[in-house]
């Protein structure tokens, strides 16, 4: 809502500064957005005489105009319009100068080598019409002895602009505004002169609401105009007009957008003529069609408000007119319509022609049911006064009367919701000020809420207007008592953040990115989840939910990639998505690590990144958050979008779990389709949601301190068995053997090759044996050793080698 | 007797030479060896007259003593001659770079959800979440935003249906809904988390990150709610004084509503918190609305209380510096390097927040 402070003092007796005002105006919420001085620089713009005009010698359509600018100082400019001619008085704009319409500014320019100095305006660029063609004309009958003169009339007034909350309806008004501050005790309101219409004449257009279900007009008042003259507004309406930033257009026009922004109540004219003989108001029906004054053809859907006469539509009602009955200039008969419509059917309409108008903003916020009188009556007058005429009687149809709402306050509440008192006088004088009725009980006050305020509606909506115009500054600070009843993370949120650092610590930047993503990267990564679409997403791509993390962060990689960084780790945690329902998704630590370790290192051979670091950062991440690696079952059947070969999934124990996390390769493949140029590109994926999570608490989770101090035996093991046969069986069968006597199993070498036959392998394993209660003697050694040799060949089918 | 003394003042000559580790090691044998000139002496103890025994004895000791010292320390001096002359040749060149090491980050809006769920721990709440995808009625209906109401062009929502029944939450305030459904009153909660709006410049994104705070009880007012914000950011942006505005707004969720700003100066392009006379629009706040209430079966005539969200994204470009909040959601490996915390930088209340 842009406002200034001139037309504020239209409704407002005040004598403050400027500056106090802005401050008000936030103080109780009609928070100001931004001050702009819209007269800065326009009194460059001056009122000149074209004394010569000559053709231009490099180009047809132009003109060099010697043009008096005043104090006998001629100005060769150069200009294309055909109007251009010896004699006319204009508006010159010299270099420096900045054009209202398009903030450009003018600096000293050739135009087909000649010398331009400024420039003579448009209307249009001066935004004092819509006219573009030719220069402005200035009668010379008036301007003659202005030449040198300003052009604008110096306007000392800022134009402000505020945000007025979608619950302030009479804000979007100027006398709204003004009302609010004068309860705040700023100034006080002007009482409105009581100009009503004064005819005989009765209005001959018949208007008629039809009661049908859903009818979105409440009432409809109007009055007709006969016998006007439309013409250019007089200068102090398109001023005001202009000092808001809105551009005049014709005085009917303008006088209606004038009582609009003075006291929110719009109007409609008519080209009465234009209407076949009365006004229907109704549902429309599927199909029909109109053209609105924004030149856009309408197709209607059935149960839309409009405006319509025996030939068909002529404007939605609240919203926009149609071009057929339009006002223009040779109007001579207007018809002005001053009605309420339903705000929700406003809204439904709007939405569905995506329409927005000055009129649809204010009617869907609620507009004051009792002001259609108010609006003929200001309305026609100034028609009157402007285009002259003769009114007649203001004619209102409607199918609902308004009711006052009565809302029972008890004071003591205010204190109760803000902490502060105020004394019962106080609250009084503001309701007061602020139009409400009030009627003084015994506990509490009968408050008679004024037409104007639809978002008032109960007992704490009179809490917030007394506490924002007394001020917010009056609350009291109580301090926050520490101290916690609760403990502040749970279970899952403690591991999200334990993981979260874990792995970041592995050497892995943490990267956030979209909940969505390019169904094209998605594709690649969804396997069996079902896509989820976004119907209204802000790109295509960005069209679906991520069904993984890889989608978005593969897309990341190549992108660092490209920009020449060889290494990376990122990482990100966050939802992925299987279903529509709000909770079908799970949270997922996902990370990606591309190209080489130790590149250009003089002490370290480079080598590619491989499966089995990311193995290293996922299994040192999971024992770290306190899962048992000695337990953990692992397998290769991982997504399709792994290395089939060099990838798996881990368990955090055989048989009975959840996957709790993929690692691997990327597939080639998908590396090719995307375009990646790195070495190496692995990747890994935790399924935070499926670790299970502890019972106790960690301090509970320690075991008994039991170390043996008795000597231990290291001894080595070399087995030849099938290649088909994985080292976790091996390991899983020694371990098992003795878990008092065996620890530390390492698998210190793996072989194919000469001496070992095809389909065969030879692990190389070094066991620790040592015992709790004693020093074993080499005959228990030996024993054990073979206990290891026997177990291994009699259920893996291994030999041991000799 | 003087043939013991002789040995050792003619040894001890000997060994004062500059003399090679062999040449030691003959001089040891010459003395100690099987037949050496002290061996020998031993030998012969047997033989002196009782007299004299003890004597002989005691100055063979001795000179034995003395003899293999020297001999030791001899052989010690070489030793460590010839070590250091070893070191001196084992030199390297200290500056050339260590063996290569990763370091790994947070990313800063994670970073802030840490500081911010440590400064509320401190006064009682615990953390909530709530689902990404949320139905209408969560989002907009039972926060008192009915259907056909402006309020809702606030927020640009995504619809994941054509019936606009499911969506991307566009605020975590969902998450009070489910909070009070869920459990009894008194509830103290915040909610961090992802949220999204169809909005896409330099200053929004199409996600970005809200907290959410609840705080309801039988007598909890606006100077409480005051209380909190303003302690909640003081502890944020770490300074001593803060200049905070509370303002009228309008939210259909809370009644009375306010907006907060906070005081700030620019110096040198940087925005420097707590000083100057500009005021930066922080966060939303206000009374939970009746209305909300009575939706989850929470009754407003015993139980009241306030409810904030705030902006975790502009919150970190505030206290961190950062001008492109596109740049949070870009992954690019030099920003999150830059702006990243060290993963054990973990921000608590008796470190304080940062370092």
């Amino acid at each position: 809502m842009k406002i200034t402070y001139d037309w504020l003092k239209d409704h407002l007796k005040t004598s403050a500064k400027e500056d106090k005002l802005i401050d008000k105006l936030t103080d109780i919420g009609l928070e100001v957005e931004s001050k702009e001085n819209l007269s800065e620089g326009l009194d460059l713009f001056k009122v000149a005489k074209i004394i010569k005009t000559e053709k231009h010698p490099n180009a047809d359509r132009l003109k060099v105009c010697d043009v008096d600018i005043g104090k006998k100082n001629i100005k060769k400019v150069v200009c294309g319009a055909a109007n251009a001619r010896k004699g006319l008085i204009t508006v010159y704009a010299p270099p420096g100068a900045i054009i209202p319409k398009n903030k450009t500014k003018l600096v000293v320019a050739k135009i087909r080598d000649v010398v331009s100095h400024g420039m003579l305006c448009s209307e249009s660029e001066l935004n004092l019409s819509n006219e573009s063609e030719g220069i402005t004309e200035l009668s010379s009958q008036k301007y003659a002895k202005k030449i040198g003169k300003s052009f604008f009339s110096k306007s000392s007034s800022n134009l402000i602009d505020l945000s007025i909350t979608p619950n302030r309806p009479d804000c979007l008004g100027i006398r709204g505004i003004a009302r609010d501050l004068s309860a705040a005790g700023f100034g006080s309101l002007k009482l409105l002169k009581d100009k009503k219409i004064k005819s005989n004449i009765k209005q001959t257009l018949k208007v008629k609401i039809l009661k049908e279900k859903n009818q979105g007009c409440l009432s409809f008042g109007s009055c007709l105009i006969t016998n006007v003259k439309n013409k250019e507004s007089p200068q102090w309406l398109k001023e005001k007009l202009i000092s808001i930033g809105q551009k005049p257009i014709s005085a009917i026009v303008d006088i209606t957008n004038y009582v609009m922004i003075d006291i929110n109540r719009p109007l409609h004219a008519y080209d009465a003529d234009k209407i076949d003989k009365g006004i229907i108001v109704r549902n429309s029906k599927l199909g029909e069609e109109f053209t609105a004054l924004d030149n856009k053809n309408y197709k209607l859907e059935d149960g839309m408000c409009v405006i319509s006469d025996n030939k068909g539509v002529l404007g939605l009602g609240g919203i926009i007119g149609g071009t057929r009955s339009g006002t223009e200039l040779d109007t001579k008969n207007v018809l002005l319509e001053s009605a309420y419509f339903d705000p929700i059917s406003i809204r439904k309409t709007a939405k569905k022609l995506n329409i927005d108008t000055d009129a649809k903003f204010r009617f869907e916020r609620g507009i004051d049911q009792l002001s259609i009188e108010d609006g003929l009556n200001k309305a026609a007058l100034l028609i009157k006064e402007i285009c002259g005429g003769e009114f007649s009687k203001i004619d209102i149809q409607k199918i609902e009367t308004y009711k006052n709402k009565i809302i029972k306050f008890e004071p003591k509440i205010f204190e109760k919701i803000t902490g502060f008192k105020i004394s019962t006088k106080e609250m009084i004088n503001i309701l007061d000020k602020l139009g409400f009725k009030l009627k003084k009980e015994k506990k509490f006050f009968n408050l008679s809420v004024p037409s104007w305020r639809p978002d008032i509606v109960q007992e704490i909506d009179i809490v917030e207007e007394l506490v924002r115009i007394t001020g917010y500054e009056k609350i009291k600070i109580e301090n926050p008592i520490k101290g916690r009843l609760k403990n502040t993370l749970n279970q899952p949120q403690k591991l999200f953040h334990f993981l979260q650092r874990a792995v970041a610590s592995k050497g892995y930047l943490e990267a956030i990115t979209w909940s969505f993503t390019d169904a094209k990267y998605n594709d690649h990564f969804k396997e069996a989840k079902k896509e989820i679409k976004i119907i209204n997403p802000i790109s295509s791509e960005l069209g679906v939910l991520r069904n993984s993390i890889f989608s978005n962060l593969i897309m990341y990689v190549r992108k660092n990639l490209d920009r020449g960084i060889k290494d990376l780790s990122i990482f990100e945690i966050g939802p992925i998505f299987y279903g529509s329902q709000p909770g079908d998704q799970s949270t997922i630590v996902c990370g990606l690590s591309a190209g080489k370790k130790s590149r250009f290192s003089w002490i370290e051979k480079d080598r590619n990144i491989d499966v089995f670091d990311i193995k290293r950062d996922v299994i040192q991440t999971l024992v770290e958050a306190g899962y048992d690696s000695e337990k953990f079952y692992l397998d290769n059947e991982s997504p399709s979008y792994y290395h089939p070969g060099k990838s798996g999934r881990i368990f955090l124990n055989k048989g009975k779990d959840k996957v709790v996390a993929y690692f691997g390769e990327i597939h080639p493949n998908i590396i090719k389709k995307l375009d990646i140029k790195t070495e190496s590109l692995v990747g890994f994926e935790i399924l935070m949601d499926n670790l299970k999570l502890p019972k106790k608490p960690l301090k509970d989770q320690k075991t008994k301190y039991l170390v043996s101090d008795f000597q231990k035996s290291e001894r080595d093991f070399a087995f030849i068995v099938d290649k088909k046969i994985k080292v976790q069986e091996l390991v899983k069968v020694i371990s098992s053997i003795d878990k008092n006597l065996i620890s530390n199993i390492k698998v210190f070498d793996v072989y194919e090759g000469d001496n070992i036959p095809d389909n065969q392998k030879s692990i190389a394993i070094s066991v620790t044996i040592q015992s709790l209660e004693k020093t074993l003697t080499d005959n228990d050694l030996e024993k054990i050793n073979n206990l290891i040799i026997q177990t291994v060949e009699n259920k893996t089918g291994a030999k041991i080698r000799s | 007797m003087s043939d013991i003394k002789n040995i050792k003042d003619q040894f001890i000559l000997k060994l004062k030479n500059n003399l090679s580790i062999d040449e030691i090691n003959e001089i040891k044998t010459e003395l100690f060896g099987k037949n050496g000139l002290i061996s020998s002496k031993f030998k012969t103890i047997g033989s002196i007259s009782e007299t004299d025994r003890k004597k002989f004895a005691s100055d063979l000791n001795l000179a034995k003593d003395e003899l293999q010292n020297l001999i030791t320390y001899k052989i010690n001096e070489i030793d460590g001659k010839k070590i250091n002359e070893k070191l001196e040749k084992e030199k390297v060149d200290i500056t050339l770079p260590e063996r290569p090491f990763v370091r790994g980050k947070v990313h800063p809006v994670s970073q802030t959800i840490d500081e911010i769920s440590s400064i509320f721990s401190e006064i009682g709440f615990s953390v909530e979440e709530g689902p990404d995808v949320e139905n209408e009625y969560n989002n907009f209906t039972a926060l008192n935003t009915p259907d056909n109401h402006p309020a809702r062009d606030m927020h640009d929502t995504f619809y994941l249906d054509e019936k606009k029944e499911v969506l991307l939450r566009t605020h975590t305030s969902p998450v009070q809904i489910r909070t009070m459904l869920k459990d009894k009153p008194p509830f103290k909660i915040i909610a961090p988390g992802r949220t999204y709006r169809s909005d896409s410049d330099q200053t929004h994104a199409p996600m970005f990150h809200q907290v959410e705070g609840l705080h309801i009880d039988t007598n909890i007012n606006m100077g409480h709610l005051k209380g909190c914000l303003n302690y909640f950011i003081k502890e944020f942006f770490e300074v001593e004084r803060i200049k905070m505005r509370f303002r009228p707004s309008h939210f259909p969720f809370t009644e009375p509503s306010a907006e907060v700003d906070i005081g700030y100066e620019l110096k040198d392009g940087k925005i420097i918190i707590g000083e100057g006379d500009k005021w930066l629009e922080i966060l939303g706040c206000g009374m939970v609305h009746p209305n909300v209430l009575k939706n989850v079966k929470v009754d407003p005539s015993r139980y009241q209380g306030y409810a904030f969200g705030i902006g975790i994204d502009r919150l970190a470009m505030l206290k961190y510096g950062i001008n492109d909040l596109r740049a949070f959601f870009d992954s690019d490996y030099r920003w999150l390097n830059h702006f990243g915390f060290d993963p054990h930088d973990v921000p608590s209340n008796y470190r304080g927040l940062s370092r």
